[in-house]
């Protein structure tokens, strides 16, 4: 339906682009001067058409769902709902939109199949209702547009006005996914704290997001403080930061200082395809190569390690964090004036004491606003974690140990949850509030040190 | 030493800071060459590590390439298979009775080996010989010539993935399994062609039959659906920061969003998604379509900040030119300045939607990891993606799936390079230096 109605906006907007643009050609050929030029004039009916419409179209269609729903629901028998919680009630609404899609299982009471008419009725109702607004809408704009063809409408401005307006708009949606991520997150995060207190997830050592699935389960209270989880994150991050800076910051050096144009040229690509491997992939060869290589190097050392430690997760990461590390290396060297390099090798500075001594100090801002950038990757990473790190929260700082991470217990809270309205789910939201904020936090600082850096030497 | 000399020696000073320059030069050449070593060993070993990646990948993945087949002549019993009873009937002991009468030491009359022969071919044999039969119900009581995957076990055997020589109880197949394999072996039955299944089958629980094609499928809604979201939405960003906008706060509000954006955890958008599309607007579960929004809010930072860039590039002579002949603003950007900065904003898309379409993260949260045996035919429908499909595959415990997952990778890599290529040539071609 949705299909339909968009293609019928575009037929009406298009004859109404014609119809402006042929009357307007008509008065020039008839020798009248016109401000905007016949395209401005189509253009105007054009665009003035399909903003509202489309506006109107996505309005209609967000609200459409949930109206029908709440008129099934009000529809329905009396007393068939009595006694049911939220989730009793979503139930039979999930089982009356499955018979009217035609799904069948066992004999449904007849209410809800009358429902389900009832439902598949409203559904076309309601679509040929939006068909006929938007047909009317949009030939009552394109006749306003048509009249107002005259030698001294401003056409061009129009059009102006409208992408300005446009444009404006698209570069407000980066503030509204900020926001948007905001609200989620906080209000979930609120719906948490209602059931959990505030003081035991940010105190707790505990983490063990179970809930009770009968009333009088033992053991039913699960504990929810985040610490563990967060220790966890810290450790794996530890863990690439160790093998990551060093090998960045060698490469990066050796290409910037050492290396032939034609390493340069070859190398530095390479490199980057390390960047540009998804994480997913570096998830499998986690769990395909890396993971049995430290086991078994560590079997014939005689040191127990677990099957996901954290130290496969983290060195994995840590291949991943080379190329981050060493092209922001290489662009704060780059960036130290020539005049300082040419100074110290000028004084007898051997090349290494140049690079060591005068433009690795110069440059340090600009490496650590790369590397707190590589850690706050390292801390929102996803994808690695959860495939080759543990789901256990355990405190402790041993990389041989199976530790879990933020991002993990986000992922494994909710994927194939859809209930929103238990603190198993909830708690994916604080994790994700508190992810938000740190790598917000640490993302702002490591901008703010690059950009002062940056103004200094220019 | 060298000091206490320096102090007490009557010899010129001239020359005893050459003399000093010259003991120490030994010292700060080896430092310069440890410096050296110490580079190019951190520059090998991240090399090292993308050969073992690429390697590891490559080796384990190519044997999911072809797929070992059984070609076979079944006859189909009426009494096994009765007309009426359509399309019920016991295809499967159809093609073990087919079976048990190439084979030399097969006895039909074994329940035990007859469930054994079953499990020689894939289970999806029957349903391929039952859809023959519905369509075409004629073949009751002839014999057809059927080519079908055999199962997984099976399939390593053929690949030399399983070694004869460990011992029986520790192998997956027993010897007298392998006996009957050789002996088809022998008689010419088994195959191994290309396995075309992998790019044409949906998924399937069974590692001989899956396949990517929902996969691909639902990364090319989501894609699509990211790309028409975030292709006009970001150029009009960008234009209008990078030509209209006044130097204001609210400006450099917006800058600062979309820097800060760039750098969100993808997880976080995954939970952005799942809150608002999925809980707020009642937008369906595992579709794609969400998925795309989601990857298009993740893609518009790339493709603003690689618009602006573009933009940037075009030199201010082409703007006055254009003002000076009479040209509005608008008629400026529109007409001369964006037409030529096109090549850099495609450049920046396509990097952008190779980046999206390797995001895992979101996407698992949205519910694009169920297990869908069919590939969707819209945007609204639910579906995998390619990265999830990999997820799935490598938390499954057949051993057939690490091969496939090693193949799916590949593949998606092959998608990647090819992007990129085709950006990189669009850079070479079209973009002008002035």
């Amino acid at each position: 339906m949705a299909t339909t109605v968009f293609l019928a906006l575009l037929c009406v907007s298009i004859l109404g682009y014609s119809l402006n643009r042929q009357a307007a050609a008509r008065m020039r050929a008839n020798g009248t001067k016109l401000h905007s030029v016949p395209g401005y004039h189509g253009l105007y009916s054009l665009l003035s058409t399909i903003v509202p419409v489309v506006v109107l179209i996505v309005l209609w269609l967000a609200l459409q769902g949930p109206t029908i729903d709440r008129f099934t629901m009000s529809g329905l028998p009396a007393g068939s709902l009595d006694e049911l919680e939220t989730g009793g009630r979503q139930l039979i609404l999930a089982e009356i939109k499955s018979i009217s899609r035609g799904r069948v299982f066992g004999n449904p009471e007849a209410w809800k199949v009358d429902a389900a008419d009832r439902y598949v009725w409203m559904h076309a109702v309601a679509g040929w209702m939006l068909f006929g607004v938007v047909i009317v809408a949009s030939l009552g704009i394109v006749g306003f547009a048509r009249s107002r063809v005259a030698a001294d409408f401003r056409a061009r401005h129009g059009v102006e006005r409208i992408t300005s307006g446009l444009m404006l708009f698209c570069s407000t949606i980066a503030i509204f996914t900020t926001l948007g991520i905001i609200a989620a997150l906080l209000f979930e995060s609120i719906r948490f704290f209602e059931r959990v207190p505030i003081t035991e997830f940010f105190l707790g050592l505990n983490w063990e997001p179970q809930i009770p699935l009968r009333e009088d389960q033992v053991a039913a209270e699960g504990a929810f403080g985040w610490i563990p989880v967060f220790l966890g994150t810290l450790v794996i991050t530890v863990v690439a930061l160790f093998l990551a800076v060093p090998v960045g910051l060698l490469s990066a050096i050796y290409l910037n200082e050492f290396a032939t144009p034609r390493l340069r040229a070859v190398a530095k690509p390479v490199l980057e395809i390390l960047a540009g491997v998804p994480t997913v992939v570096y998830g499998f060869f986690a769990i395909l190569v890396v993971a049995p290589a430290i086991r078994s190097f560590g079997a014939t050392l005689g040191i127990p390690v677990s099957p996901n430690a954290a130290l496969a997760a983290g060195s994995v990461m840590g291949i991943m964090l080379i190329p981050f590390i060493s092209s922001f290396t290489d662009d704060a060297l780059s960036a130290v004036p020539k005049s300082l390099r040419d100074g110290a090798l000028a004084l007898g500075a051997t090349r290494a004491e140049t690079v060591l001594n005068v433009l690795f100090p110069a440059a340090i801002p600009g490496i650590v606003g790369g590397i707190l950038l590589a850690i706050s990757r390292a801390i929102g990473e996803t994808m690695i974690v959860v495939m080759a790190a543990g789901l256990i929260a355990s405190l402790t700082i041993n990389p041989l140990d199976s530790v879990t991470t933020v991002t993990v217990q986000i992922v494994t809270l909710l994927v194939g949850d859809t209930s929103f309205d238990n603190p198993k789910t909830l708690a994916a939201f604080a994790l994700g509030m508190m992810l938000f904020i740190v790598t917000l936090v640490i993302n702002v600082f490591a901008l703010r040190i690059v950009r002062k850096y940056r103004e200094a030497y220019e | 030493m060298a000091d206490a000399t320096a102090g007490t020696d009557p010899k010129p000073k001239t020359g005893s800071t050459a003399d000093l320059v010259r003991a120490s030069l030994a010292r700060r050449n080896r430092k310069q060459s440890t410096l050296q070593v110490l580079g190019i060993g951190a520059m090998s070993f991240a090399f090292l590590m993308l050969f073992i990646l690429v390697a590891s990948l490559v080796s384990s993945g190519y044997q999911a390439f072809t797929q070992t087949h059984i070609t076979l002549e079944v006859f189909i019993d009426p009494e096994e298979v009765p007309l009426e009873r359509l399309p019920r009937g016991g295809f499967d002991d159809v093609i073990e009775a087919s079976l048990s009468s190439v084979l030399e030491d097969a006895d039909p009359n074994d329940r035990a080996t007859m469930r054994a022969l079953g499990s020689l071919l894939s289970n999806g044999a029957q349903f391929k010989l039952r859809d023959r039969v519905v369509e075409d119900p004629d073949l009751i009581g002839q014999t057809v010539t059927m080519t079908v995957p055999v199962s997984d076990p099976y399939d390593q055997l053929h690949k030399g993935l399983i070694d004869r020589e460990t011992p029986e109880q520790f192998r997956r197949l027993k010897n007298f399994e392998i006996a009957w394999f050789d002996q088809l072996v022998a008689m010419e039955a088994i195959s191994k062609p290309l396995n075309t299944g992998l790019i044409s089958n949906p998924d399937s629980r069974f590692p001989e039959l899956a396949g990517l094609k929902g996969a691909l499928v639902g990364s090319f809604w989501a894609l699509s659906v990211c790309f028409a979201i975030s292709f006009p939405l970001g150029i009009g960003a960008a234009i209008y920061l990078e030509e209209f906008a006044p130097k204001n706060k609210f400006s450099d509000f917006v800058e600062v969003n979309i820097n800060n954006l760039a750098a969100v955890p993808s997880v976080v958008f995954g939970l952005l998604a799942l809150a608002v599309f999925i809980g707020w607007f009642g937008l369906p579960r595992s579709a794609p379509f969400v998925g795309g929004m989601t990857l298009a809010l993740m893609t518009m930072p790339t493709i603003i900040i690689a618009t602006r860039a573009a933009l940037k590039a075009v030199p201010p002579s082409i703007r006055e030119a254009a003002l000076g002949v009479g040209a509005s603003r608008h008629q400026v950007v529109f007409g001369h300045v964006l037409p030529l900065a096109m090549p850099g904003i495609l450049t920046g898309t396509i990097i952008g939607l190779a980046q999206a379409l390797g995001e895992t993260a979101p996407l698992l949260l949205i519910g694009m990891n169920a297990f869908i045996t069919s590939a969707p035919s819209g945007p609204l429908e639910s579906a995998t993606a390619l990265p999830t499909q990999i997820f799935i595959w490598a938390d499954s415990p057949e051993r057939g799936f690490a091969s496939r997952t090693s193949a799916a990778i590949l593949v998606l890599l092959g998608f990647l390079i090819t992007m990129n290529a085709v950006s990189i040539y669009l850079r070479n071609r079209f973009e002008r230096s002035w």
